[in-house]
């Protein structure tokens, strides 16, 4: 048998050393590399630096090799991932390719890997995503001593990760996975970032996250000491070592958890990083940020709240359905409210992982489908928004709002994505993240129809704050400092075409993924509203389905 | 109030099950599918279509024509309660209990609306051509287009409501691209922005409304949720007829979400055709016929679509009455007109047929008028203003008399297209009996007076009289590619209206489909009975007012500062003011509050809070930056080393 998930772990993490070690190769010519972005640097502005790049570019070839080895490695992984995806059987419900091996035997933490139809789209928007993002960013940092190869490690890295921590089947595997992936992207932003902030905001991501981890270490003992193994298959369902705990115990446990992935998903009240976040971002961090590593917390409430700790689940229904809607309304007013596009986007994402907790917790088949499918729509929207973002900072160094208009008229294929990627981002039906809004809607309704009512607010809300931000970016009179704005050029197509694609795609035709998450949220809605006594779920559930 | 259950759909269900056996109907996707092909070809294509695209793109609305005209037969080779046909296309998703699939309902009202959205469409998109020939956006004008044909054909398709509300949002979209077309305007990008808005807040009802059908009902498929009908509860019937009331609402611009239809005479001409005649507006009524059962079981829901129908009929008519911009004018004169057919189908079976029928003749005439509209524009220099028009019908012979039959026909001169349908709605509210067929049938009237006023003074301002034109306007008949839509859709503003009614030929057609009563039409009795005269009255008076303000004594340039009436009239009756009142300006200080909350609270409180735990924990003080950046560092990779010297010891 094949060790997919391990394949896809180590792919991107040899990669990242070896992308590393190329970049570290210092070239004479680098040097010249230097010393011309130094005589840039006293000419000062950008046009300098535009027309200092050719030599640059013949400078940086070790720079220009690692970033084609690293893409290189991110299609490889890729390319494995859908092997692996073609593979998997939509008809069962537990893990598949799972590999278990002991690693520390006295504290029964094991190497164990597996994935249901939920981890598995979320590896494959994460494999996606890496890709696109590199070609994105494979001008961004030309102006370094690396020549961004560094950048490109770092993302390898972080893919390796972002596998791992989707493919755990060890909480303490879990864990490590988890804490990990705070180092490539603290560098990512702090480093590589944008805007002289970013140090503050890489240090306020790396002391939010890390404080939700620690309480997380705690919760993750204590499940050891209450189930004696870290091993997920042994810990969950009715007769898992878990399974008996005192309820009292459970949410605790559950709570020491929770607060971790709420950071991470980013929910009110304890989002705040974000904005920082990903303002001080490139778009290629930001998209991996908010696109797949936030959705850690997210999937991390699904398959370790709930699943652990089914006996707690009654006690937070409702209080995270509030937070859930408080997050969906207030995160879409507040993007209404934003002057900086990258800060926009991120509000816009406070609101859609709203609806993502929303259907996790309203307990019911479609709501649950529908937020698993969220969590991987939003990647590919939000991705496409960010990246798009992206190209217009890349042209005029600002995503300051004010400093944009008309642009469509002189860059009409970067309008056309533009609003293609808002109009995915504001539900319009016809692309992927209607269909889970609209599943999560209906799921939230049969749960309380008063919770549907609020939330579908949102909806209204994300019309205005997209459309609002593409009147003021890409409409009206095109002021002169923009009338020479260049349309996007192959690469930058290249980078953002897939992502419009697979929206269109998955808009017109999502059951394929539906198929694939649907087993697995089975198994969950099981386990919430069976264990535990979510009268409400249960029956509301039993109402729809008839 | 009675049920009615006798919907051909659900009792004959097992016979209409599928389209087999009939090649023609299993191709019914291509209706749409046609000239969604041909926006993305033009979108993607670029430049390269550039040469050929506006060919294509009214090809294929042309070729979706002539597919429903071979549906149509088909159809009509059946037998009456067999007219109903699924038409399954593919599974679009299924979660549990939850299924939408991409299914189709082929029967009498929708193929009608698809032989209207076709023709009316196609003819506009051979206009267009001409109107827009200097456009340099040409080819994308020509994708929005085929979009919005193809999103609308989806809407009057869809077998359940979730396909439906794909249609409807697709509607928004095209209607969004089309009204800022020329969006390096402000006011056109405003303009569409604000279209889309209004309706998305009509699209949260028919989003809630499919909810509750799931939840309660158990299913979104028309058959089934129409089914589940009888045996819900009534409070649960009234929320979703209100609900789906308030859809219609936003994409037929009726009262209170009417502010957007006035604002969008920003786009290019055609696009105002195409949302006032074959498409976009003619969308909630479509719905409140479709969902014709829901109401029927909810005479509340059923009293809300009357009233809502009768006063945005009014106020229509009075906005009308009182703009001197012509396209607001003909702007007014739609939602007044869709008023109508909204009360008409608020009154139950009674009226769907005299509502679909009106919407089709008032499909033809309004189209045939707007089309006129933009060709008197192009011969002005683009000007809009009616009191600097005067005099243009020797200039425009063809235009003039074109236009003329369309005006004819809207103020229903007898014989003609628009007097027969609405000579119906007419009826068909009186006959209601009681009081209450007493003040809508009198209500139904009074709007057909102001139709005779503002239809009267427009034609009076700008094709008789003196002229009053801006200096440099030179009128010029527009070419043929322009004038030929425009003849086509006046001999059917003459004789459609004829065609449909006599023998009762599309009464018998519509009922199995949508439970319609059948009401011979009696042209005699039409104008012998009292409301019949009265309409004729209405009719002589409208256009003698006019005559004696418009033409008895000459136009001024400027319009006259006015009464209070009047200026309300033309500000809309400020439906902009009351928008802006109530939501926009709450909304501002909302969003500036909370912009300050989160940064001052929100944020602070979570901070405050570590830094509060770090504090009391290490009594270091306020940690430096950069001593916080390293301790946490310090941190981080002290897990991960102490992790991995675990797993080497292993």
């Amino acid at each position: 048998m094949i060790p997919w998930l391990t394949i896809a772990i180590a792919l991107p993490a040899i990669g990242a050393v070896a992308v590393w070690a190329l970049s570290r190769s210092r070239t004479p010519a680098a040097d010249t590399a230097q010393t011309n972005r130094a005589e840039a640097a006293a000419g000062g502005g950008t046009d300098t630096i535009t027309r200092v790049r050719p030599a640059q570019r013949s400078a940086s070839a070790g720079a220009e090799n690692a970033k084609r080895a690293a893409f290189g490695f991110s299609l490889a992984t890729l390319a494995v991932v859908v092997a692996m995806a073609l593979r998997f059987d939509t008809g069962a419900s537990g893990l598949q390719f799972e590999q278990t091996h002991d690693w520390i035997p006295r504290f029964g933490v094991h190497y164990a890997v597996g994935v249901d139809g939920i981890a598995l789209v979320l590896i494959l928007l994460s494999a996606v995503l890496v890709p696109l993002v590199m070609l994105a960013a494979w001008r961004e940092h030309e102006d370094r001593q690396d020549g961004g190869a560094g950048y490109f490690a770092l993302i390898l890295a972080l893919q390796a990760m972002m596998v791992g921590v989707f493919a755990a089947a060890d909480v303490f595997l879990f864990y490590v996975f988890f804490e990990a992936m705070l180092i490539p992207v603290y560098f990512m932003i702090g480093r590589y970032g944008r805007g002289e902030q970013r140090a503050r905001a890489a240090v306020k991501f790396l002391l939010y996250s890390l404080a939700g981890g620690l309480i997380m270490l705690v919760a993750v003992i204590g499940v050891y000491v209450a189930g004696g193994t870290f091993l997920w298959t042994e810990l969950t369902g009715s007769g898992g070592a878990l399974a008996g705990i005192d309820t009292e115990l459970a949410v605790w446990l559950f709570l020491g958890f929770f607060i971790a992935f709420a950071i991470k998903a980013p929910m009110w009240p304890v989002h705040t990083w974000l904005p920082d976040a990903a303002q001080a971002s490139r778009p290629g961090t930001a998209v991996l940020l908010v696109g797949v590593l936030d959705k850690v917390g997210t999937y991390g409430m699904l398959r370790y709240c709930l699943e652990l700790f089914p006996s707690a689940v009654s006690a937070f229904v409702w209080p995270v359905v509030a937070l859930s809607l408080v997050s969906i309304v207030y995160g879409a007013i507040l993007a209404i409210g934003q002057n900086d596009m990258m800060r926009l986007v991120a509000y816009t994402s406070v609101s859609h992982f709203g609806f993502i907790t929303l259907g996790i917790f309203a307990l019911t088949e479609q709501a649950q489908a529908g937020a698993a499918l969220y969590m991987v729509n939003h990647g590919f929207a939000t991705g496409a928004l960010f990246l798009v973002v992206g190209f217009l900072v890349s042209r005029r160094g600002s995503a300051e709002i004010a400093d944009y208009g008309g642009v469509q008229k002189v860059a009409p294929v970067l309008a056309g994505a533009f609003l293609v990627a808002g109009l995915a981002g504001l539900g319009l039906p016809g692309l992927a993240p209607f269909v889970s809004e609209f599943l999560v809607l209906i799921g939230a309704y049969a749960f309380s129809p008063v919770a549907a009512v609020i939330a579908v607010l949102g909806v209204v809300l994300a019309a205005l704050y997209v459309l609002w931000m593409y009147q003021r970016t890409m409409t009206g009179p095109t002021p002169e400092r923009l009338s020479g704005l260049k349309d996007l050029n192959v690469r930058e197509k290249w980078a953002v075409g897939p992502l419009l694609a697979l929206l269109i795609v998955f808009g017109l035709y999502p059951q394929p993924m539906l198929d694939a998450i649907d087993p697995a949220v089975e198994r969950t809605v099981q386990i919430g509203t069976a264990d535990a006594p979510a009268a409400d779920g249960a029956t509301a559930e039993e109402g729809g389905r008839e | 109030m009675a049920v009615v259950t006798h919907h051909a759909y659900l009792a004959a269900e097992p016979a209409a099950a599928t389209a087999a056996g009939s090649p023609v109907l299993s191709f019914a996707w291509l209706l749409f599918a046609l000239p969604l092909a041909g926006a993305a070809i033009l979108l993607l294509g670029g430049r390269r279509t550039d040469k050929w695209g506006h060919l294509l793109g009214t090809l294929l609305p042309v070729a979706s024509f002539v597919l429903a005209v071979l549906i149509l037969f088909d159809l009509l080779g059946r037998a009456g309660d067999a007219r109903s046909v699924s038409v399954p296309v593919y599974e679009w998703f299924t979660v549990g209990g939850f299924s939408a699939g991409v299914d189709l309902l082929v029967d009498p009202l929708s193929i009608s609306f698809v032989l209207l959205i076709t023709f009316v469409g196609s003819l506009i998109h051979v206009y267009s051509i001409g109107y827009m020939a200097e456009d340099p956006g040409r080819r994308r004008f020509f994708a929005y287009l085929n979009l919005f044909v193809a999103a609308m054909l989806v809407l009057v398709l869809a077998d359940n409501f979730v396909l439906l509300f794909l249609g409807w949002e697709g509607v928004g979209l095209a209607s969004y691209l089309l009204i800022g077309f020329w969006q390096y305007k402000p006011s056109a990008a405003t303009a569409a922005k604000k279209a889309f808005l209004i309706n998305r807040v009509g699209d949260l009802g028919l989003l809630v409304a499919m909810m509750i059908m799931f939840a309660v009902l158990g299913a979104i498929s028309f058959s089934e949720v129409f089914a589940a009908v009888p045996g819900a509860g009534d409070g649960i019937l009234l929320a979703v007829g209100l609900l789906l009331l308030l859809g219609a609402c936003g994409k037929s611009a009726q009262l209170p979400l009417q502010a957007w239809l006035l604002d969008a005479m920003e786009g290019p001409t055609p696009v105002s055709a195409l949302i006032h005649a074959a498409t976009m507006v003619t969308a909630g009524v479509y719905l409140i016929v479709r969902a014709g059962p829901i109401f029927e079981a909810a005479p509340v829901a059923q009293t809300a679509v009357v009233t809502v129908g009768a006063a945005t009929m009014l106020a229509g008519g009075i906005i009308a009455s009182a703009k001197d911009d012509i396209k607001k004018s003909l702007a007014g004169s739609t939602m007044s007109q869709i008023g109508m057919m909204v009360l008409a189908a608020g009154l139950g079976p009674v009226g769907y047929v005299a509502a679909i029928a009106h919407l089709i003749t008032h499909g033809f005439f309004k189209a045939g008028l707007f089309l006129g509209a933009g060709s008197v524009m192009h011969a002005m220099n683009e000007g809009v203003d009616m009191r600097r028009y005067g005099g243009l019908a020797p200039k425009m012979p063809i235009t003039f008399a074109t236009f003329g039959v369309g005006y004819l026909a809207i103020i229903g001169v007898p014989l003609l297209s628009g007097w027969w349908t609405k000579e119906s709605i007419i009826s068909a509210t009186f006959g209601v009996g009681g009081t209450t067929g007493l003040v809508l049938g009198s209500a139904v009237v009074l709007g057909a007076l102001l139709t005779a006023f503002y239809m009267s003074r427009m034609v009076f301002m700008t094709f008789l009289g003196e002229p009053r034109w801006e200096e440099g306007v030179h009128p010029h008949e527009s070419p043929a590619n322009m004038t030929v839509p425009m003849v086509l859709l006046a001999i059917g503003s003459l004789a459609l209206g004829a065609f449909l009614m006599l023998g009762d030929r599309f009464a018998t057609f519509l009922a199995p489909a949508t439970g319609a009563e059948v009401h011979h039409f009696d042209v005699a009795h039409a104008f012998t009975a009292p409301y019949g005269l009265a309409a004729l009255v209405v009719l002589v008076l409208g256009v003698a007012v006019a005559w004696a303000l418009y033409l008895r004594k000459p136009v001024v340039e400027t319009a006259p500062k006015g009464n209070l009436v009047t200026v309300a009239a033309s500000r809309e009756l400020y439906g902009n003011e009351i928008n802006e009142g109530l939501v926009m300006r709450p909304g501002q200080v909302l969003t500036k509050a909370l912009v300050v909350i989160e940064d001052k609270v929100v944020d602070a409180a979570v901070n405050g809070l570590g830094a509060g735990v770090r504090d009391s924990s290490s009594g270091l003080g306020r940690a430096q930056t950069g001593f916080a950046r390293s301790y946490a560092l310090t941190m981080l990779f002290g897990a991960v080393i102490v992790a991995a010297t675990l797993a080497v010891r292993l």
